[in-house]
């Protein structure tokens, strides 16, 4: 089997910190790889190692055939590479920004614009491509920040969490685009802290915590495991807490977890437990401060696959 | 944060692709993209330019009228004929800072990630810093002969000479701020960069020939000011431009040059490298 990017056994020691723990990861080509982690779990370590950044303190890591270490430019040539935070030059505009990536991929002055005005195109910045990036919002420093990563058609593209810190709106639109840049044929590794965001785009999901993969499976093969939409009531009448959960309970078929304080959350089999939660609510005449269907949060994959809530006051790595 | 292992050496396989240029001459090429970056950036924000256009003529203003009295024997022009050099040296010497405190941003910013990230030589976004201060310097020493022209400096030579002083104050300069970019990849925040440089250029550029002869100095700090390459630059221009001999400071200045070059540009590529 070909692999797009592989690294195996990678270790990586800050100081005292085990960044990374021989970390397995790995994609074939053309399908989206999502590595899904708390702050710290080491994802933007992979990535900088995986994007020639940083060097491994062991192990091996290849991309589109060649070694990070030995082949580092080779690598280079064969990938894009968009940061946590947007990484664009505030003071360039949107074209000065891609034209001057394009130049250092050796186009042709005339190519480079092209390209730049290809892509300010397809990012939607045709209209602000005039403008210093500093007057871009977060939305478009990020696509801004993307399309510089795209410059050179990269086979692989490193995408670090891409969607931190956008609105749902914004999201859709990056989430939009890494389909895209899959139709075309690119392999894309994919941080997330959002279990819904790596089950919406990726093929294939590794959780990592401290360093290390702790599951690695399907979308679909991991919600068998951590369960998949949950139902979290909050009812505003404190007192009726065990109402709740009793409901809560014979809807299910399982006994409701107090996720947070006077907040009761509780896996179900199908959207139907939702409609059914409504209504007994209703007839109970219990009001309610919040009520959500999602997939688990980070959080409660983490309770589900270690039995322990995440450690997320640990510093980036 | 570093790494131990060294980097392998670029690949230089031609590419072909429509539109693409082949890799020959493209670190030269890579540098010149990145020093017109540079040059943007100076472009859109003028008042970085403070300190080689209004911090020359403030410094020459107040040395020849606070202390031009003192020093001289009385006589302010006299001074100002020995000064205009000096200040020259001095701010040279500081107008690398922003060099290395500008590297230092960008590498806080992520912008730095982005071309390491690139087939590119790992030397040239240093190099293109480097040579767009080029423009600044040039800056620096118009400002200077501009101001000592307008306040009464009498070019005692001839404007060959003149050209002469601006090419080597312009080179020392080149290699000299390499201090700057060494300082700006090891310190951790852009203040502290800016703190490190004028603990060293402010002393450096005092124990000198700069402001007062060698001669009325302790003849202990007076041997320390003679070797300094601040000194040895102010005496090559103050040759070029007001007169007198030029060769053994010339070739002194060029010596610390090549000094300057061997230790700390390998030293700031080193630095570069290991910083992730």
């Amino acid at each position: 089997m070909t692999y797009a990017f592989r690294a195996e056994g990678l270790t990586k020691r800050f100081g005292t910190t085990q960044a990374l723990d021989s970390i397995e990861l790995a994609a074939e080509h053309g399908t989206v790889l999502g590595v899904l982690g708390p702050n710290g779990a080491g994802k933007t370590t992979a990535v900088r190692i995986l994007a020639t950044l940083l060097q491994a303190d062991s192990g091996r890591a290849q991309v589109n055939g060649y070694d990070v270490t030995r082949d580092a430019a080779k690598v280079r040539r064969s990938i894009g590479l968009t940061g946590q935070y947007a990484s664009v030059d505030e003071d360039l505009t949107g074209t000065q920004n891609l034209v001057l990536i394009g130049q250092l991929l050796n186009l042709r002055s005339a190519a480079a614009r092209a390209r730049a005005a290809e892509l300010l195109e397809w990012f939607d910045l045709t209209d602000a491509a005039g403008r210093m990036a500093k007057t871009y919002s977060g939305g478009m420093r990020r696509r801004l920040d993307l399309a510089a990563s795209l410059v050179g058609r990269p086979a692989v593209v490193f995408l670090d969490e891409p969607t931190t810190g956008l609105d749902p709106a914004k999201r859709e639109d990056m989430w939009g685009v890494v389909r895209q840049l899959v139709d075309d044929g690119s392999t894309v590794l994919l941080t997330t802290q959002y279990l819904d965001e790596a089950d919406a785009l990726a093929d294939e999901i590794s959780v990592i915590d401290h360093g290390r993969v702790i599951a690695h499976d399907t979308p679909d093969g991991l919600k068998r495991v951590i369960g998949g939409q949950r139902i979290r009531v909050r009812p505003s009448d404190l007192g009726r807490l065990d109402e709740v959960r009793a409901i809560l309970g014979q809807i299910a078929g399982a006994s409701p977890e107090e996720s947070a304080r006077h907040q009761l959350t509780v896996p179900v089999d199908d959207e139907s437990a939702l409609a059914a939660t409504v209504d007994r609510l209703t007839e109970s005449g219990i009001s309610v401060t919040e009520l959500s269907f999602h997939l688990p949060s980070l959080d409660e994959v983490f309770m589900s696959l270690t039995g322990r809530p995440t450690e997320t006051t640990k510093e980036a790595a | 944060m570093t790494a131990t292992a060294v980097h392998p050496t670029e690949s230089t396989q031609p590419t072909s692709r429509a539109g693409e240029l082949t890799d020959e001459g493209s670190t030269l090429r890579h540098a010149i993209a990145l020093a017109k970056r540079s040059l943007i950036k100076t472009w859109r924000t003028p008042e970085a330019l403070v300190d080689v256009t209004l911090q020359p003529v403030i410094f020459i203003l107040m040395f020849t009228y606070i202390f031009g009295g003192a020093i001289a024997g009385g006589s302010q022009h006299e001074y100002l004929q020995f000064l205009l050099p000096g200040v020259l040296g001095q701010t040279v010497a500081m107008a690398g800072i922003a060099l290395g405190v500008n590297l230092n941003t960008d590498i806080e910013k992520g912008v730095f990630d982005r071309f390491r990230s690139l087939p590119i030589s790992r030397s040239a976004p240093l190099v293109g810093a480097v040579l767009a201060d080029v423009v600044r310097y040039l800056i620096l020493f118009v400002m200077c002969l501009g101001t000592g022209l307008i306040v009464g400096f009498h070019v005692g030579t001839n404007p060959l000479a003149v050209l002469a002083a601006l090419g080597i104050s312009v080179a020392f300069a080149l290699c000299f701020c390499w201090i700057s970019v060494w300082v700006g990849m090891i310190a951790r925040t852009s203040g502290a960069v800016q703190g490190i440089m004028f603990l060293l250029v402010l002393p450096l550029s005092f124990v000198s020939n700069a402001f007062v002869p060698t001669a009325t100095m302790p003849s202990w700090l007076a041997q320390v000011a003679d070797v300094n390459p601040i000194s040895h630059l102010v005496g090559t221009v103050r040759g070029l431009m007001v007169g007198g001999p030029v060769a053994s400071n010339l070739l002194w200045t060029l010596g610390w040059m090549a000094v300057l070059l061997l230790v700390f540009v390998p030293l700031a590529l080193r630095a570069y490298r290991r910083r992730a």
